[in-house]
């Protein structure tokens, strides 16, 4: 029968039109269901009907602890009173290598006696070639740098803002902690083990290769599967 | 023909095909041809080298006598050290799946001639362009050998080995100016825009050259009796590539007679950026990221791809839970892209924007999923060679992981796409937009390389995850989708049934993602620097939700990065019969048509 096909589909917009509503009724007494982070969640979850959409920017999706959005470096929490803290980046250029489109300069630091410092005289990061993959992050031997969660980045000019320099990268630990707690944990974890290990070693023979190896399993377990 | 080769159909008019494993086929050919051919001698390459003036003969062979009747993939290689030009076909066989029978043509650089194989095959056509277009390899005997994914005009070969880009640094990643003397310049400000372009000698520009876009017309003012009685005339038209029905940048020289397809070109490049020359400066982890953005939607699906292939070439082994991992996230992939060229092409249809906002509501699911994985929604950069980066998460909106997936892939995903499937698929409009529109026989779809659902509407049961089981598929229970009209309602459906697949495949696998939880995902600790331990190629390939996504990779001992990188682009080779199924049609099922092939343009383009 002609027609029957519109008013299959006028059946199935209006009942999303009606459920779009079943919402507003049940979060009535409790705040709302717009600007409530507690609606926000239950809708964008897989019990969630209705209207998904978040309203952008007075609603922000939670983002996932492996969200990556440009890298940052780690440091220490800065004493009382000063405004750095130490930088966990040992300038061993890692993650220039590694770096797909090539957007990390790093200029490595020397001592007074001419042989490398482990610390990085200069650290720049172009973010308009970075491409967020993320592989800086996961090759740093000493969890320095880190893929931020901030993705709001855009700027008036792109010549003066987007070459970010080491003081515009640094973040302080408690900040990688507070974006990602249970990987900061996993991490923590896994250079704790790894100190372990390097101590028990020290300690014993050197001809202890399955233990060595039984470590370096174990630790990459524990970085890689179990935790995160 | 020997005994060992078994006839497997007998077609119409006594036609008879024979099928048989690569091997067999291979020494049936050399029995055939004592003089020619050659095997491919070189340490850990495969297949025959065969003379260029012999080349259409053992082709007409492998596909009349042989049964290899799918010509999926061409490539261009520089052998610049021994100053010569290769071409590698990778040939098929439809009936028998397994593995290809590998084809090489081997000729002088300086003046590269070798034979068209578009009079046996219509699909290499765009393939032969583009290594024209990027090697500079003539194709005697092409109809219409012009540039394809670079501009007419456009001076060099870019794949050449001695030819460089503007910005060019250095032969290979990481460029040695990073670390540890790293000074932070702008690209602009370093090489001059146009300093490190090249130019043809002695060339002047005298204004004159900007006119290049007449050969795109050339052919397309075909003559025909104009329709009795009246007077009309035929007009050429673009379709795009600003044009919000051709998906991205795509562009279609199309002319009309009212409003009836006579003829039709596409035309592309839009998007190109030498994707090829960036894997071959790259190493093989750096690569990875940049398939994520060949086709930008089923992104997994690319790395998939690529890791194979690697993974071939550097002999390793893949973990068990990430082989399930694997399959889960390309299987999602799946559905996620089935559920946007759905909608899609309901939109070209007129079904404007409602149906597919209803798929993308699910699709969200999804990409939470991928981002809470992977860290990215799209640009996924999810597999390493011999596992995959991250474990599944704990957790997802609040729900454990295993739970989340269950209720994803029980409830709602069935739920939408029954309700889209009773909705649409029925309703007189679709039916009456798409049935019959846009055909493609099946001996068209196999001679014009279409893959995927293109080619398994069109009759043709062939799926490489059954053809030539790759991972874990070859464990799993799931029928190739089929569908036999050809048409774009079929090829349509198809994706409705391929999703319904995809679903029966994802409850197979999430109970041993459960089984293997807290299993290694990497058999060792990943590496940055990987080097190949030996010479050779690897062609690896999958079935992506477009159809087959192929990678030819080749590398020299202990080299980090690969000597020639290459990807069999679906959609790409898919849009080689475009024209095919456009004749004869309306210029508004053009639109309909093309969204039935379902192209991204960031892997036609590459």
């Amino acid at each position: 029968m002609y027609g029957l096909g519109v008013l299959k589909g006028l059946g199935v917009t209006l009942k999303q039109f009606l459920i779009s509503y079943k919402d507003d009724l049940a979060w009535m007494g409790k705040g709302g269901r717009y600007y409530n982070e507690e609606a926000l969640l239950q809708r964008q979850s897989l019990e969630g009907e209705g209207v998904s959409t978040v309203f952008y920017p007075e609603e922000k999706l939670p983002t996932p602890e492996r969200f990556r959005f440009i890298p940052f470096l780690v440091t220490d929490d800065p004493a009382p009173g000063q405004k750095w803290g130490h930088d966990w980046c040992t300038s061993c250029g890692i993650c220039s290598k590694v770096c797909p489109p090539q957007c990390i300069w790093i200029k490595r630091g020397t001592q007074p006696n001419g042989r490398p410092k482990p610390e990085p005289e200069e650290f720049y990061i172009d973010i308009d070639i970075c491409m967020n993959c993320g592989l800086c992050a996961e090759f740093c031997p000493f969890d320095a740098i880190k893929m931020d969660h901030d993705y709001e980045l855009a700027s008036y000019d792109r010549t003066t803002a987007h070459i970010h320099d080491i003081e515009r990268l640094s973040k302080p630990l408690s900040y990688w902690q507070s974006i990602a707690p249970k990987k900061a944990a996993a991490e923590a974890a896994a250079r704790e083990f790894s100190e372990q290990a390097k101590a028990r070693k020290k300690s014993r023979e050197k001809d202890a290769d399955e233990d060595r190896i039984a470590d370096a399993i174990a630790r990459q377990l524990a970085y890689r599967g179990l935790l995160y | 023909m020997t005994e060992a080769t078994k006839k497997v159909v007998e077609g119409e008019g006594g036609q008879v095909i024979y099928s048989s494993p690569p091997e067999q086929a291979l020494n049936h050919v050399k029995q055939a041809f004592p003089e020619g051919l050659e095997d491919d001698a070189r340490d850990g390459y495969e297949g025959i080298i065969v003379d260029a003036d012999k080349l259409l003969e053992v082709a007409r062979y492998l596909r009349d006598e042989a049964g290899f009747n799918y010509l999926s993939s061409i490539t261009g290689v520089d052998l610049i050290e021994e100053g010569k030009l290769e071409a590698v076909y990778h040939v098929y066989s439809i009936n028998n799946g397994g593995g290809p029978v590998v084809m090489k043509v081997q000729t002088d650089r300086e003046n590269p001639v070798i034979p068209s194989l578009t009079s046996l095959w219509p699909g290499a056509d765009f393939q032969e362009r583009e290594a024209y277009d990027m090697m500079g390899i003539k194709f005697e005997g092409h109809p219409d050998l012009r540039r394809i994914l670079t501009w007419d005009g456009f001076y060099g070969h870019p794949l050449r080995k001695d030819w460089t880009e503007p910005f060019y640094e250095e032969e290979h990643k990481p460029f040695g100016s990073r670390w540890p003397g790293g000074d932070v310049l702008r690209s602009e400000e370093e090489i001059i825009y146009g300093k490190n372009v090249q130019y043809p000698p002695g060339w002047v520009p005298t204004g004159e050259e900007y006119d290049v876009e007449t050969e795109v017309y050339t052919g397309l003012t075909i003559s025909r009796e104009a329709t009795p009685g009246l007077k009309t005339d035929k007009v050429t038209v673009n379709l795009g590539p600003q044009h919000p029905s051709t998906h991205g940048v795509f562009r279609m020289a199309i002319t009309l007679d009212g409003e009836t397809v006579l003829g039709l070109k596409p035309v592309m490049g839009y998007l190109h950026r030498n994707h090829e020359k960036i894997g071959e400066r790259n190493t093989f982890i750096m690569n990875m990221p940049y398939t994520d953005r060949l086709d930008y939607l089923s992104s997994m699906s690319n790395n998939f791809g690529y890791a194979l292939t690697v993974e071939n070439l550097l002999d390793m082994e893949v973990t068990e839970r990430a082989e399930w991992i694997r399959i889960l996230m390309a299987e999602l992939t799946r559905i996620c892209n089935h559920l946007w060229a759905v909608g899609f092409l309901l939109n070209d249809l007129g079904a404007l924007q409602t149906p597919m906002l209803y798929n993308y509501i699910e699709r969200e699911m999804i990409l939470d999923f991928f981002e809470a994985t992977a860290g990215s929604r799209m640009m996924c950069n999810y597999f390493r060679f011999g596992g995959v980066a991250y474990d599944l998460p704990d957790d997802l909106r609040g729900k454990e992981i295993y739970a989340w997936l269950d209720e994803l892939v029980n409830d709602r995903l069935p739920a939408i796409l029954e309700q889209g499937d009773e909705l649409v698929t029925g309703n007189e409009i679709v039916r009456a937009r798409s049935i019959g529109v846009g055909y493609l026989s099946p001996e068209d779809a196999i001679a014009y390389s279409t893959s995927g659902p293109v080619l398994r509407a069109s009759g043709v049961a062939y799926d490489i995850r059954r053809a030539e089981p790759y991972s874990f598929y070859e464990h799993l229970d799931f029928d190739v989708a089929v569908r036999y009209n050809g048409d774009v309602y079929d090829r349509y459906r198809i994706r409705i049934d391929e999703m319904r697949q995809s679903l029966r495949i994802l409850r197979q696998v999430i109970p041993y993602l459960r089984e293997t939880h807290g299993g290694p995902i990497v058999p060792t600790k990943p590496q940055y620097a990987l080097r190949a331990p030996r010479t050779g190629e690897s062609y690896g390939r999958v079935e992506a939700p477009k159809g087959e996504l192929g990678y030819y990779v080749t590398a020299k001992r202990r080299d980090a990065n690969p000597q020639r990188y290459h990807v069999r682009a679906p959609s790409f080779i898919n849009l080689t019969a475009l024209e095919k199924m456009c004749l004869g049609h309306k210029v508004a099922d053009t639109v309909a048509i093309l969204g039935s092939i379902d192209i991204v343009l960031g892997e036609v383009d590459r």
